[in-house]
């Protein structure tokens, strides 16, 4: 398909085919995710050398590992001799990585070690070779234990393409009163007959919680305080009531933000003095007490002003720096995709400000949550509606030519609804789609908009 | 929270241990014998089965909790995310939630089946017991059928003369599978 993809779209309009066509996202695979940095997953998750941890770029198996000097690599999970994947398991400690077919076995970062029964193969084979190997994803880099990788040899470096974006990374370390984040309290892996376009078009979809998520605010409105909780599901509740906000508040005083390369965020809505900053709250009062010490009074209420709901660094990692949580989108086929959600103790603050961050992933990532799995029925019916022979264009015009200019070098929604960041990451599309190969700068395609 | 993991025996551990059948010991006439416990739980299954969830919220005490862990052997609902993790409000507001018909992930609605068996008394002291099953459970939806199975523990007490869950824990074999969204309690 070596079409122009502007003819998807037109003036706040995407064609449906984009999330349907199985040959779309064969080229999403190879143009998207084989070229932007993706996230891989934080450094806390390898610890020590030998740790390792095993996960995908885009339906590519590779393997994060921490190599016995203690340095960061990022392989492909393939051995070189037939090709098997090597590491089986999804995460662990070892010395070596040991092929279960011939027995090849390779150091941590990806070098072939040795190989039994050597002798057999070719005169010009060598174990130093180093196309014999668990071969290396092209570029890694970490920003601030943020690791990232892209699979294209030439293209722009981590931080440029995360521009903006490094201010929600940053958020999410900088709450931290000893400077430093941990990966920690396990993982959800929710998945949806859908595509993972709709994910992402969900994130920052301040429109939707007052319909979508009706069941749960009604039934958390009419829940008696007064029943026994012991702390988790007085959280659960306080975070449903919340998504209740009034239509005029989700309109007018959240904010959505969206930069270059398809990344945005959305402002955050809670005014509950239990899920964020709150003197009246003991462990809040702790813990700003732990961060004021650590930073200082001025720097702890910088750190406290930034006040952001999701953060979506495309094409596949979102963030809530706020509640320390963070999604990856894991594309599985056109109409069918995995997000793995991971919680961050924040070091230096009280153990119970963790137990809330897990109580508060229950609620908005859980698989089982009351609000989430309204979420994973949208992007289900968004499937089987696209299957029907309705309306060819798809409505992303909410806003539509009234963005204003952000200082840098982006675009805020003329309101908090405003579909603006759905133009934007299909701006980015278009731009990856066209484009093949190259990297995207600031300037890219600008058809929906 | 010391006292509140006091009341919580590792379930996990307590697996492994070798089980002491209460069967055929003198019990006291209040006592929790394993037919009681049986009848208790199939009770509960069919409520459930039956989607008679108010009902099935009436069985759990006032401090009762539901929990469906997201790791094998996870131990504690509370530094480990959990598929449901419910208190005793939380499950209100989730059985509330169910009723509604605005719960768009139930519409259409679930049906679901389930076979409870191997029901096996771990701990027991008297008017309380540990009760150990094996689930499988088919849930109908929208032209799709899933099974889940596991081990199911239920702490049954007795509270003015009915059998009350204090707590229940699901372990689902697949718990940390990617898994399309959960709205029926198992």
């Amino acid at each position: 398909m070596s079409e122009d993809f502007s003819r998807f779209f037109k003036p706040g309009c995407v064609h449906r085919q984009l999330y349907t066509d199985p040959a779309i996202f064969e080229l999403e695979m190879a143009r998207i995710f084989g070229i932007a940095w993706i996230y891989i997953g934080h450094e806390s998750q390898v610890k020590k050398p030998g740790d390792y941890f095993a996960t995908q770029i885009g339906r590519h198996p590779v393997v994060m590992t921490r190599d016995a000097e203690g340095q960061l690599r990022v392989i492909h999970n393939q051995c070189a001799h037939r090709g098997a994947m090597v590491v089986a398991t999804e995460k662990g400690s070892a010395d070596e990585f040991t092929c279960c077919y011939h027995g090849w076995t390779y150091h941590l970062d990806g070098r072939l070690k040795a190989v039994p029964l050597n002798h057999g193969y070719p005169r010009d084979f060598r174990v130093g070779d180093p196309k014999m190997a668990m071969q290396p994803v092209a570029r890694v880099k970490s920003y601030r234990g943020f690791i990232f990788a892209s699979e294209a040899v030439d293209g722009p470096d981590l931080e440029g393409s995360l521009g903006h974006m490094t201010t929600s990374l940053d958020d999410m370390i900088d709450r931290a009163p000893d400077g430093e984040i941990e990966a920690a309290g396990g993982v959800f892996k929710h998945a949806y007959d859908g595509n993972w376009k709709v994910y992402f078009e969900n994130l920052c979809d301040a429109a939707h919680p007052l319909f979508a998520h009706r069941s749960s605010i009604e039934a958390a409105q009419a829940q008696s305080d007064a029943v026994h909780s012991d702390g988790s599901g007085e959280i659960a509740i306080r975070q449903m009531r919340q998504n209740g906000a009034p239509y005029s508040f989700w309109e007018s005083q959240v904010g959505i933000w969206t930069y270059p390369n398809g990344h945005s965020y959305l402002g955050d809505y809670h005014d509950d003095s239990k899920l964020v900053a709150a003197l009246k709250d003991p462990v809040f009062r702790d813990y700003l007490t732990a961060l004021e010490k650590k930073k200082g009074k001025k720097e702890a209420q910088r750190i406290l002003e930034v006040r952001r709901w999701n953060s979506n660094i495309y094409p596949n990692v979102s963030l809530m720096s706020q509640f320390q949580q963070l999604r990856v989108v894991h594309p599985i086929a056109v109409n069918r995709t995995v997000v793995h959600t991971y919680s961050f103790r924040l070091k230096g603050a009280p153990e119970q400000m963790f137990r809330n961050t897990v109580s508060f992933a229950n609620i908005v990532n859980g698989t089982g949550s009351l609000v989430l799995t309204d979420d994973l029925e949208i992007y289900n019916r968004i499937d089987l509606g696209l299957s029907s022979q309705g309306a060819e264009w798809l409505q992303i015009g909410r806003g539509y030519q009234s963005d204003l200019p952000d200082q840098h070098s982006g675009r805020k929604g003329v309101n908090s609804t405003s579909e603006v960041y759905i133009r934007n990451m299909l701006d980015a599309w278009q731009g990856y789609m066209n484009n093949g190969s190259t990297g995207l700068g600031a300037e890219t395609a600008r058809a929906a908009s | 929270m010391a006292k509140k993991q006091k009341s919580r025996p590792k379930v996990a551990a307590s697996s492994r241990r070798r089980v002491t059948p209460l069967r055929g010991r003198p019990q006291p006439a209040a006592s929790l014998d394993l037919h009681r416990c049986v009848q208790f739980i199939e009770h509960e299954t069919r409520l459930l089965d039956e989607a008679k969830f108010d009902d099935w919220l009436a069985l759990f005490a006032a401090d009762g909790w539901y929990w469906v862990p997201s790791e094998p052997g996870q131990n504690n609902p509370h530094d480990t995310v959990s598929l449901i993790y419910d208190d005793r409000r939380l499950l209100e507001t989730r059985v509330r939630r169910l009723a509604s018909p605005r719960m768009y992930s139930q519409e259409p609605r679930s049906r679901t089946s389930r076979v409870v068996t191997n029901v096996t008394i771990e701990e027991a002291e008297g008017r309380a017991a540990t009760v150990r099953s094996k689930f499988l459970m088919i849930e109908y939806r929208r032209e799709q059928q899933r099974l889940f199975a596991g081990t199911a523990w239920h702490r049954l007490v007795q509270i003015d003369g009915a059998i009350r869950i204090a707590w229940k824990r699901v372990d689902l074999v697949n718990c940390d599978a990617p898994l399309d969204g959960i709205t029926q309690p198992f």
